[in-house]
């Protein structure tokens, strides 16, 4: 009877094992309960329900999906910190870490890292921004994008619940099998992984979907293809991959999944299994993810760099074409990660010259970025500081990249911490750097006033240099053979270069410090740094034509585009900030809690799931599907917001451009001038 | 048997250049000025010609690549000093987006470069396959490789022989060795010697290494097997021929036998094992691994990962 209540969940699933481990789970549910209190403290609970939870305004699913990345980036960078400490003393004893457990960081270090602090934070990015970057006033799919960013939510509570209840997976983030199979690994822990990684892997296919089609449908009237911004190139590449490369991930866990839970032999030792079928499938998704995560960062640089370089962006069909490249070369390169999987020199040379091809595109971006600075007037905002160290620090990456992608090289530095340290030198200086300038950039868009800039850089000093001191070493400790994801180590010359190693996380935690000083120092001193016009960085893009925020409706008139920057082109001209001569009633879809229904029940799905609870699992399902019936069957979804409400919210941001500043850049000792037509030649 | 590599006629192995050995050096010396030790890393120390060549290929990859990331750094810095926002004097241009010298630039030079890069890839991916014998006049010495929760289990068939976590190979000779594993996948590795492949249950895979000087490597697993990875590791002894048939018979007169029942017991999960030998082996216990993990289905003959190509 119990069993069939409670599946395999039984009172010793809580962590009173290991102290550490108790620990662990005592500052998750503190954390979640600390957040509750605050919540209640201030009497908020009715804003955050009805004003977030069932918001689905795009520009609150953006937000939404970068509040759950900078909590997650803090869970993941505990884990990596732990990682560094237990290698600075690990040579010739065990640590403080047992095997089980450092095993658990490394694997739950790159999940939550890949899955929930990169994805989110790209897709609040790109929720934030890409629509009023096009003149719209929505995407395509609102309450899909409300379901994409629930399930995704979902997915990282199942990783954080598996701290609290069971262990997490020890088989890596790639849980290759067969040791991820039942056979050797049997607990709970590969399965939290695998659930967490199908349910917000739905999420993200949807919200690939929804980005599409938002590009390809909702542009507003002379937004052709080819006057789109940059970052919205790379969207629009970025959702292609997302779906076509997201399925492949569904289909390897799924498949894993039946293995472990059903008794089936996809990828198991015996009866016919192959786990080079997961290998395969896994990286089918795995290596576009990459391009996934880094296309729409190149996106932010390329906004970054023309902004602050008072300059249009260098060689803008070059970067088009070459973030196109990319895209489809991304798809052919997967069998880069497994050189030594043992196919033949043949097709490792295919794999590995298509992987060098990919240098060539990436190479005219660098160059690109570099000429648009060329005869520019550049201001050193902390988001063009991010820009900066990316773009000196990545071709080391790609240095590294194009010698991983050379076989014989390959078969030698495979599985090091060389291969560590080259794809951390892509994903913090290429991704995560990318995000932080984006959230620094465009948190007045958001919020309605600007980061503080001292603390701002401040925190890029601090990444940074604590970047170089904590991957460099792992290059050399590659040079020297050091295997990844070892525990402990009988090596004595790998020592120093692990404990410089640990230094450099350190000062990257000091980077994460400033980045909360500056969030609350920028809270504090918000009355100061009001970002009026809507427009803080003399910006070139169409999300600087709204108000900071934006209205619920993004553009009360939907504008007219006639060239490449199109907000540049519209102040040079003088039809910036145009009062219309009427306003119309605007369609604008009403709130509703079945997306975060449909989250919550994928969350009990997959907590069902692991823990073998298959009433639950069945209850949950009929619940998303009921609420899908439910959602479906509603033909009122959206409010009318009446023309007069229109012009009283409009009315109110032309009394507030009355009293801002013309230009909010103006006061810069950098400023090169106002948009001025191009002058005739 | 003494035998002398003729490696260069058979064009397997190039002997590096005098230009590459001193931009080794210079790298090298670069690296240990900033007290890595680096230079005693079995990766830039190699001990076999195997290793050296993939050394070599690094080398030269990242002295073309030097090319483009030069430029890079040298353009950034000038740039960002130079266009300052607050030098006025610096020649301010806010519509130049296109030109088509440079954009020629910026395609062409990677462009030539990874061609360039892309030929030597083709080059060396053939010559390096770890699949080809390193001098096809030479019988190798055989050794089958068994990798075990957590431990690597060496056989050498002509021998008769078997050895736990130890390793012996007699200096230039060719060794062949033939990988399967008996529990998750992992990876053999030394890297003084060569780069790594693939251990899969039900599967062989094949390493060809040749150590050129005396002396004694690390080897090991390195990918993540469970809990015991950290201590799967073993010595590989490179020795004369004359102490290397010392070994053997050293092997032989352990007295127990490697049998059906012993390797029952041997393939539990265990850790930090020491070495041991084994006067006798099971036949075709290699095969035998193997086919344990195949099924009848006539028309799915057991996984091997590598096509073996004709060549």
């Amino acid at each position: 009877m119990e069993q069939e209540l409670f599946g395999r969940l039984t009172i010793d699933s809580l962590p009173f094992y290991s102290a550490i481990a108790a620990s662990g789970a005592a500052v998750t549910v503190l954390g979640a309960l600390s957040v509750m209190a605050v919540i209640t403290y201030f009497g908020a609970w009715r804003l955050v329900l009805f004003d977030w939870v069932s918001s689905i305004d795009h520009k609150k699913i953006g937000i939404m999906y970068v509040m759950v990345a900078l909590v997650m980036l803090m869970r993941g960078f505990i884990d990596a910190a732990m990682m560094r400490s237990q290698q600075a003393i690990a040579y010739n004893n065990e640590g403080y870490l047992p095997p089980d457990h450092f095993d658990q960081i490394f694997s739950s270090h790159g999940t939550i890292m890949i899955f929930f602090m990169a994805m989110p934070f790209l897709s609040g990015l790109i929720n934030l921004i890409m629509p009023q970057q096009i003149g719209s006033r929505d995407v395509a799919f609102p309450f899909m994008n409300s379901i994409s960013l629930w399930l995704t939510t979902a997915g990282a509570g199942l990783v954080l619940v598996s701290l609290v209840i069971g262990k997490f997976s020890t088989a890596g983030w790639t849980g290759y099998p067969p040791y991820s199979g039942s056979q050797f690994t049997p607990g709970v822990g590969v399965d939290y992984w695998l659930w967490a990684v199908l349910v917000s892997g739905v999420g993200s296919t949807m919200s690939g979907i929804n980005f599409l089609v938002t590009i390809i449908k909702c542009r507003a009237p002379g937004m052709t293809m080819f006057r789109l911004p940059l970052f919205t190139w790379t969207v629009f590449v970025t959702s292609i991959l997302m779906i076509f490369a997201f399925p492949a991930l569904t289909v390897a866990c799924g498949a894993l999944m039946l293995d472990r839970t059903f008794g089936f032999h996809f990828f198991t030792n015996e009866a016919g299994g192959n786990m080079m079928n997961y290998i395969n499938l896994f990286w089918l998704w795995g290596h576009p993810e990459v391009y996934i995560l880094i296309l729409p960062a190149f996106g932010v640089f390329s906004e970054v760099v023309a902004t602050f370089s008072q300059k249009r962006l260098f060689g803008y069909i070059s970067l088009v074409l070459a973030t196109m490249a990319i895209g489809i070369l991304s798809f052919t390169v997967w069998l880069h990660h497994f050189f030594t999987m043992g196919s033949s020199a043949r097709v490792n040379s295919f794999f590995g010259t298509m992987t060098t091809i990919i240098a060539v595109p990436t190479g005219v971006k660098v160059f690109d970025w570099l000429l648009t600075m060329y005869r520019g007037r550049i201001i050193f905002k902390p988001p063009m500081l991010y820009t900066l160290g990316f773009l000196v620090t990545f071709v080391i990456g790609g240095l590294s990249g194009v010698l991983l992608a050379l076989p014989p090289i390959d078969y030698l530095m495979h599985n090091t911490t060389f291969l560590i340290a080259h794809f951390h030198n892509m994903i913090i200086p290429g991704v995560l750097f990318g995000y932080l300038a984006g959230y620094m950039f465009w948190f007045p868009k958001a919020f309605g006033f600007k980061l503080n800039e001292w603390w701002g850089a401040a925190s890029f000093w601090c990444w940074i240099i604590g970047f170089y001191l904590a991957f460099m070493p792992l290059y050399v400790l590659g040079l020297l053979g050091m295997p990844r994801r070892m525990e402990h180590y009988e090596i004595a010359a790998w020592q120093p270069h692990l404990i410089i190693a640990a230094i450099g996380a350190f000062i990257i935690f000091l980077g994460i410090v400033c980045l909360g000083v500056q969030l609350a120092v920028s809270i504090r001193d918000r009355k100061q740094a009001l970002d009026l016009t809507g427009d803080p960085w003399n910006g070139r893009t169409l999300e600087w034509a709204t108000s900071s925020p934006a209205a619920p409706y993004n553009f009360a008139v939907l504008p007219q585009v006639q060239s490449i920057d199109a907000w540049w082109d519209m102040k040079a001209r003088g039809v910036a900030y145009e009062r219309p001569k009427q306003y119309e009633d605007i369609a604008i879809p009403k709130n509703t809690f079945i997306g975060a229904v449909i989250g919550g029940a994928g969350f009990v799905l997959g907590f069902a799931m692991v823990w073998w609870i298959w009433w639950l699992a069945i209850l949950s399902l009929a619940v998303i599907f009921a609420a899908i019936v439910i959602r479906a069957s509603d033909d009122d979804t959206d409010y009318v917001m009446p023309a007069s409400e229109v012009k009283k919210i409009e009315d109110a941001r032309f009394a507030q451009l009355a009293k801002a500043p013309k230009n909010e850049m103006a006061d810069d000792p950098g400023f090169a001038g106002d948009p001025a037509p191009e002058p005739a030649t | 048997m003494n035998v002398r590599l003729q490696i260069e006629p058979q064009g397997v192995i190039v002997r590096p250049a005098l230009a590459y050995r001193s931009l080794a050096f210079a790298l090298g010396a670069a690296l240990l000025c900033g007290g890595c030790g680096v230079l005693d890393g079995p990766v830039l120390d190699p001990h076999g010609p195997v290793t050296l060549a993939e050394r070599d290929l690094l080398f030269k990859a990242v002295a073309i690549m030097m090319i483009v990331i030069v430029p890079v750094f040298i353009m950034a810095a000038l740039f960002m000093w130079r266009y300052r926002g607050t030098n006025k004097t610096a020649r301010y241009t806010p519509n130049l987006a296109y030109y088509w010298p440079a954009e020629i630039l910026v395609w062409g030079v990677p462009a030539a470069i990874i061609v360039w890069l892309g030929l030597h890839l083709w080059h060396y991916t053939y010559k390096l396959d770890p699949y080809n014998a390193l001098d096809p006049s030479v019988k190798p010495l055989e050794v089958q490789a068994i990798a075990q929760d957590w431990k690597w289990l060496f056989v050498y068939p002509e021998q008769n022989i078997a050895v736990v976590n130890e390793l012996a190979i007699p200096v230039s000779t060719p060794i062949s060795i033939t990988i399967t594993s008996d529990t998750v996948m992992n990876s053999l590795v030394i890297p003084a010697l060569g780069g790594q492949i693939y251990a899969m249950a039900g599967m062989q895979t094949r390493l060809n290494l040749l150590a050129d000087k005396p002396g004694t490597f690390w080897g090991r697993n390195v990918q993540y097997s469970g809990t015991g990875f950290a201590n799967q590791q073993f010595q590989t002894i490179a020795t004369s021929k004359e102490e290397f048939d010392a070994w053997v018979e050293k092997a032989k007169q352990s007295g127990s036998a490697l049998d059906a029942e012993t390797y029952q017991e041997l393939a539990k999960p265990s850790e930090k094992v020491p070495v041991t030998y084994y006067s006798g082996v099971e036949p075709d216990l290699f095969d035998k691994i193997i086919a344990k993990y195949a099924h009848n289905d006539a028309e799915l003959t057991p996984h091997t990962a590598h096509a073996e190509e004709a060549e």
